[in-house]
């Protein structure tokens, strides 16, 4: 699947339901391998501000890129309550489904 | 684990920085001679960074206003405006400004600070939305803390980002308030406030402008971007500071919403700190009489920042994406810019050094902001100055036929 550079095309193109977890996970994890920290692979366990090197405004600009790719809002107090990979995907696909 | 612990990364940053030898955030200016020069290590230094735009802070008639309202009624006010009650001239600064807006009304703070806090953190509540610029000050994030309301934000300047996000919550129920501001205090960018607006219009959404900096320095009057775009009856609220052009200490929030005076008895950062001194106030209403009657001041910064930023521009450095009050010159890491910092300080110019967590997208800035009071003559060797550490620290490239 290619991604468009442009942010309107991005959050149309998409259909409601045509998204699945794996692509959610994919394109986090797109995302955040600039940040990996040595070897070990991230992971839907992985912790982002902690087993990563990325900082708290690097995620929320992070997050803003993914809300536009799926076409949902993530309040900051819900940001916030998010700590791994699985989290975020899990607040995404939930916030889609609810749109 | 201790009670700093937390902070370790943060220390580390801070440890980094000083090993330059000098700290930036605990330089001491020994004198503060004008606007423009300090007394910094025991000589005189030129000041490009101190939010001065209109250079106020020496005004003879500011000066003089203040002076008179301390020996009528004295050093300070010693409690807030509910509990101890407004002195006249609270209320006749207010006029002033609601008038120098042509809104209705107006509240004063005692910082800032304060004002967007309190403002923005109680417009909005439990079931509303409020949605704030990528880059906000710390003031708007702050009070983003301090409200129930749900919170997200937008990209930098992009009015189609916030859009969507607007878009998005669709039918849903709740006021939402769109924060915004004049100039953005590290790169000196303005807001495209008019494709704001227009946004903001078709999805129902009230406006909140931070002039802060852009207060005197933009607009036919300096009323700031929202005159500047024509916009400034489409700005239901309109906030502000006395601590940069107008050179002493205070906010101010204006607005024409006929219930706002009920903001006086739940803004908590109004209601439960104490008011501004007669001094302060004082001289904040003679700096505006000023900025009303001097508009040749506007026309002196403009000058000068197109000295500075066009000179820096053509040596070579990356700055921020167009003319502001604040040119911030972009350098390619923290330690660079510490680096940089040390030696122009030791060339006799003092700026401000800004490195993440304080900026945005985590760059490293030299952050410069002009006067009208600087001379030409000045900036001009603050250009020379910044070409040769720019080269000796390779931001620039050695001297060549194009970069003369």
């Amino acid at each position: 699947m290619t991604v468009e550079n442009d942010g309107f095309a991005d959050t149309l193109t998409l259909a409601r339901d045509d998204v699945s977890r794996g692509e959610v996970i994919r394109e986090i994890c797109v995302h955040l391998a600039p940040y990996q920290a040595g070897e070990k692979p991230i992971t839907g366990d992985t912790v982002i501000a902690k087993d990563l090197t990325i900082d708290s405004l690097a995620i929320m600009d992070m997050v803003m890129e993914l809300e536009d790719r799926f076409d949902v809002s993530i309040p900051m107090n819900v940001i916030a309550e998010i700590h791994t990979v699985d989290q975020l995907a899990d607040t995404i696909l939930e916030l889609r489904a609810r749109a | 684990m201790g009670l700093f612990d937390r902070h370790a990364g943060l220390l580390e940053a801070y440890r980094d920085v000083r090993t330059t030898g000098h700290d930036p955030f605990q330089i001491r200016m020994e004198r503060v001679l004008s606007p423009t020069t300090a007394i910094i290590n025991g000589r005189e230094m030129l000041t490009v960074g101190t939010n001065n735009y209109f250079g106020l802070t020496f005004d003879p008639s500011c000066m003089e206003a203040a002076i008179e309202a301390i020996r009528a009624e004295g050093t300070g006010t010693t409690g807030s405006r509910i509990a101890n009650g407004s002195y006249s001239e609270h209320v006749s600064l207010e006029q002033e400004i609601a008038a120098f807006y042509g809104k209705k009304h107006c509240m004063v703070f005692t910082t800032g600070y304060q004002a967007n806090l309190g403002i923005i953190s109680t417009l909005v509540a439990q079931g509303d939305f409020l949605l704030i610029d990528a880059d906000s000050h710390a003031s708007i994030y702050d009070a983003c803390k301090m409200t129930q309301a749900e919170v997200v934000r937008f990209k930098h300047n992009d009015p189609s980002s916030l859009e969507a996000r607007l878009r998005r919550l669709g039918d849903k129920p709740g006021n939402r308030l769109v924060v915004l501001e004049g100039i953005y205090s590290m790169l000196g960018d303005s807001a495209p406030l008019k494709e704001f607006v227009e946004v903001c219009k078709k999805y129902n959404a009230y406006v909140l402008v931070d002039e802060a900096h852009s207060l005197g320095a933009l607009g036919e009057h300096g009323r700031g971007l929202c005159e500047e775009a024509g916009v400034l009856d489409d700005c239901h609220f309109i906030v502000g500071t006395f601590s940069k052009t107008l050179g002493a200490i205070g906010g101010y929030c204006v607005s024409n919403d006929p219930d706002f005076d009920i903001l006086r008895v739940t803004v908590r950062s109004y209601m439960f700190t104490a008011s501004l001194p007669p001094s302060i106030v004082a001289s904040v209403r003679q700096a505006l009489r000023v900025v009303i009657a001097r508009p040749e001041l506007r026309k002196q910064l403009w000058d000068n920042v197109a000295t500075l930023y066009d000179g820096l521009k053509a040596r070579g450095f990356v700055l921020g994406p167009q003319h502001g009050p604040v040119v911030g010159v972009h350098l390619p890491d923290r330690t660079t810019a510490i680096g940089f910092w040390r030696a122009m300080l030791d060339a006799g110019i003092y700026v401000n050094v800004a490195v993440p967590p304080a900026t945005p997208n985590g760059v490293s800035l030299l952050r410069c902001s002009l006067c009208a009071a600087h001379t030409k003559q000045q900036l001009e060797h603050m250009i020379d100055v910044m070409t040769g550490i720019g080269r000796q620290f390779g931001v620039l490239p050695e001297k060549s036929a194009a970069a003369d």
